[in-house]
């Protein structure tokens, strides 16, 4: 067991050698629980997940200082192949289904590494007993599914690797309420019966903060605020900013946020 | 009549067949990593006189001839992949493009220095004595070459859908960076890309290169096998095997109902009107442009 399964320590991200990203990002996700990555658009959410699974080599981007450790080994500088390899599978914003594959076909991509047949064969079981709605369409043409149905079949496709860490990327974006009630459940209920790690990157703070255990917040290129997900949930700066509520626990109107957050900046 | 234009059909078809291999060897390494390779022909050419080597210099069982000159291809192509493109990887497609075309020229002239630039025979294990079945007059050789070709394919598609390696290439086909995420190494599927684009190539040398002739030129039958992927949609799979098999077709009809002269133009033709009048081809969709 490790208690610090993945380690991020004050890492600095430059893309194209001239932008700073990430600022001296420092970060901690212990085994077996989900870590909500929480803040705006553009505060570096994605890029922390790409420094963590390698793609950011293949965008020109470079962690230029700290380092990233996954099971107390150095992982930053490798190949995404060579860190899936490792047990760390991104699943990307957008979901990024193979839209000429088969659902059938999508989810035993995902199991490329492994080479134990028979274990394959019993997530795939494992897989559509989770995601029931894949059963129906499991010959289906994965680029056919609804919105709901892809971002199930990416999460499926990602657990296919048996991954020790997932990372999740806005798998929120563009659904219906409902549904994202369901796919966080659903989340939930994986990290509870698999022991699957999870790093899930969120703007939804609210859904996100509901399955997390910890989370962190970002902004502009570092973290801001971290804690227990029950203490972010009862914190007054975060219900405020990212959860719009007030205090009497009514939504808050945009532009009270807005004049609020001109007038306050978190300290760090 | 209609029995000379059957034949006329099946020996277009025939030759129709070996286009569509090479056909197939330019769409494949297209759709993998997003280059023409101008230098598919030359892997025609380069195996022809492989083939040619083991069986007239060496004297060995055909058999043998065919497995080795489709082992020794592949590894060409594997060859050229590291030495001509993977160093220039990053830079744009044109660029690569314009380097295999260098590297068809290198070819080209490295057998015409070793083989010198007169026509080889090169002997083929089917008879050329025709068989009659109807009113249906082809050779034996027609049915090897299309009976061949047809066996590859039918290869291919099971390696394409029902292999675990398969798979991965066609995901990383479609989004490489979603086949890196699930572990599949991008630079290992270039180079299997390429070694059975050369491999498809070396069986459509070895099939071609007795029916037509054996010269460092022979690498210009690219150019034909090109035009029948466009006519069946540059990036289609099935449209590069039926874009290949029409072109023979059309090719040796045209060169019944007219003359030599108009059959060696044909391809060139049909080439110019396709671009004209529907420029995805038959099978192609709208052009979408990978960003």
């Amino acid at each position: 067991m490790f208690e610090k399964m993945l380690r991020l320590n004050n890492i600095q991200v430059i893309y194209s050698d001239v932008i700073l990203v990430l600022k001296g990002l420092s970060l901690e996700v212990a085994e077996g629980q989900i870590v909500a990555l929480l803040g705006a658009n553009g505060a570096g959410k994605t890029t922390t997940l790409k420094a963590i699974s390698g793609l950011l080599k293949t965008e020109d981007g470079r962690v230029t200082d700290g380092g990233i450790e996954f099971m107390e080994r150095r992982i930053d500088g490798l190949d995404p192949e060579d860190i899936c390899r490792r047990g760390i599978v991104q699943v990307m914003e957008g979901r990024k289904v193979l839209e000429t594959l088969t659902v059938e076909e999508n989810l035993k991509i995902g199991a490329y590494t492994r080479r134990d047949a028979d274990g394959v064969q019993r997530d795939l079981r494992m897989i559509y007993d989770y995601f029931p709605v894949l059963v129906a369409r499991r010959h289906a043409v994965a680029g056919y599914l609804s919105g709901g149905e892809q971002q199930m079949l990416v999460i499926g496709r990602a657990l296919m690797a048996r991954p020790k860490l997932l990372l999740l990327d806005e798998p929120s974006l563009g659904l219906a309420p409902l549904l994202v009630r369901e796919i966080f459940d659903i989340i939930r209920k994986i990290k509870d019966e698999q022991g699957t790690t999870f790093l899930l990157v969120e703007q939804n703070a609210q859904i996100a903060l509901s399955i997390a255990d910890y989370g962190y917040i970002m902004e502009n290129g570092r973290i801001v605020f971290d804690g227990p997900a029950a203490k972010l949930r009862g914190n007054q700066d975060v219900r405020e900013f990212y959860l719009g509520l007030s205090e009497a626990g009514r939504r808050k109107s945009f532009k009270d946020v807005k004049f609020y957050k001109r007038r306050k900046r978190w300290a760090f | 009549m209609t029995e000379i234009l059957s034949s006329q059909v099946v020996s277009g078809l025939a030759t129709g067949c070996v286009y569509a291999l090479i056909a197939l060897g330019f769409v494949l390494i297209f759709k993998a990593t997003d280059v023409v390779n101008f230098a598919q022909g030359e892997f025609v050419m380069v195996s022809g006189f492989i083939s040619y080597t083991l069986l007239i210099g060496l004297g060995i069982h055909y058999g043998l001839v065919l497995l080795a000159t489709i082992v020794l291809s592949g590894v060409m192509g594997v060859v050229l992949e590291r030495v001509v493109v993977r160093p220039i990887m990053d830079a744009p497609i044109f660029s690569i493009v314009i380097a295999t075309i260098g590297a068809s020229i290198v070819l080209r002239s490295s057998a015409g220095i070793l083989y010198g630039y007169d026509v080889l025979p090169l002997p083929t294990i089917f008879s050329k004595d025709p068989i009659r079945v109807g009113f249906v007059q082809f050779t034996a050789m027609d049915a090897g070459v299309i009976g061949f070709s047809l066996v590859i394919m039918v290869a291919l598609y099971l390696f394409f859908k029902l292999t675990r390696t398969g798979t991965a290439m066609r995901a990383t086909a479609q989004s490489q960076t979603a086949a890196r995420l699930m572990g599949v190494s991008v630079t290992r599927i270039f180079s299997l890309t390429w070694a059975i684009s050369a491999a498809i190539g070396g069986v459509a040398g070895v099939l071609i290169a007795p029916i037509i002739y054996l010269d460092p030129n022979l690498g210009f039958i690219g150019v034909k096998a090109f035009a029948g992927a466009i006519l069946g949609g540059f990036g289609s799979i099935p449209g590069a095997i039926v874009g290949g098999m029409l072109l023979g077709v059309i090719e040796n009809l045209s060169g019944y109902f007219f003359n030599a002269g108009i059959k060696q133009v044909s391809t060139y033709i049909l080439l110019i009107l396709v671009l004209v009048i529907r420029p995805a081809g038959l099978f192609g969709a709208a052009p979408i442009r990978k960003v």
